[in-house]
């Protein structure tokens, strides 16, 4: 099985009691963040949609590429890869 | 609270000075002490939202995801979001609050023709914003 880093954001290291990245097993990127998702209670939901995934405010980046321009979340990984969950930060003035 | 050194809040005005009109954007590094961030950092990012820069901003994934290694590899997180209001007051919109996410302080700079305005910072509690104290 493949070990992957996943870098957890400020905003949900709650899930994470604070650890700002896990391990994770899997042999794709869906994979990891399943065991993830099972290792801590909640953070999935905030992460992915019911199918699986990105939700609208999450960007997934295996390495520096954001997986949308990979294979989405089938893309898969090698040993001590990186996963980071981006979040995306928008607003306006109006 | 927002706990913002001097030096970090010039860097900060310049930046949203030369951005006037645009929606200019960016990141607070520092380390989140209970409920003080404390910013030793200030990065601007880019605006993907060339369209309506003026009242609207996306901040480049990929500037945050530098930004994270950075704060990463010198012991630091990324502990908030700054963004201009050009020619409008420093509170967020309801834009913002759709936005936003928990824990990170929300500092807003009202940015006009003559120059920076007021320099408020708000938190997300319970899916509404609550404006925040900041000291230097």
């Amino acid at each position: 099985m493949t070990t992957v880093t996943v870098r957890i954001p400020t905003p949900l290291r709650s899930y994470t009691r604070g650890a700002d990245e896990v391990r994770a097993e899997g042999a794709t990127v869906a994979e990891a963040m399943r065991a993830l998702g099972a290792a801590h209670d909640g953070l999935l939901a905030r992460v992915l949609t019911a199918e699986g995934e990105p939700r609208q405010f999450v960007n997934i980046y295996l390495g520096s590429h954001n997986v949308r321009t990979l294979q989405g979340m089938a893309t898969r990984v090698t040993e001590g890869d990186v996963i980071s969950i981006v979040p995306a930060v928008a607003g306006g003035a109006t | 609270m927002l706990l913002m050194p001097n030096p970090m809040g010039e860097n900060l005005n310049a930046l949203v000075r030369q951005g006037y009109p645009r929606e200019v954007c960016g990141l607070l590094l520092g380390v989140c002490r209970g409920d003080e961030n404390v910013v030793s950092q200030v990065r601007q990012a880019r605006n993907l939202n060339v369209e309506r820069a003026r009242d609207r901003y996306e901040l480049d994934p990929e500037d945050f995801l530098a930004a994270d290694r950075e704060a990463r590899a010198a012991g630091l997180d990324i502990v908030g979001i700054w963004h201009a209001h050009p020619d409008q007051p420093a509170r967020p919109s309801a834009t913002d609050r759709d936005g936003a996410w928990p824990g990170w302080s929300y500092l807003i700079v009202s940015v006009s023709r003559e120059g920076v305005g007021e320099i408020r910072s708000w938190r997300l509690n319970g899916g509404e914003f609550e404006e925040e104290k900041i000291t230097t």
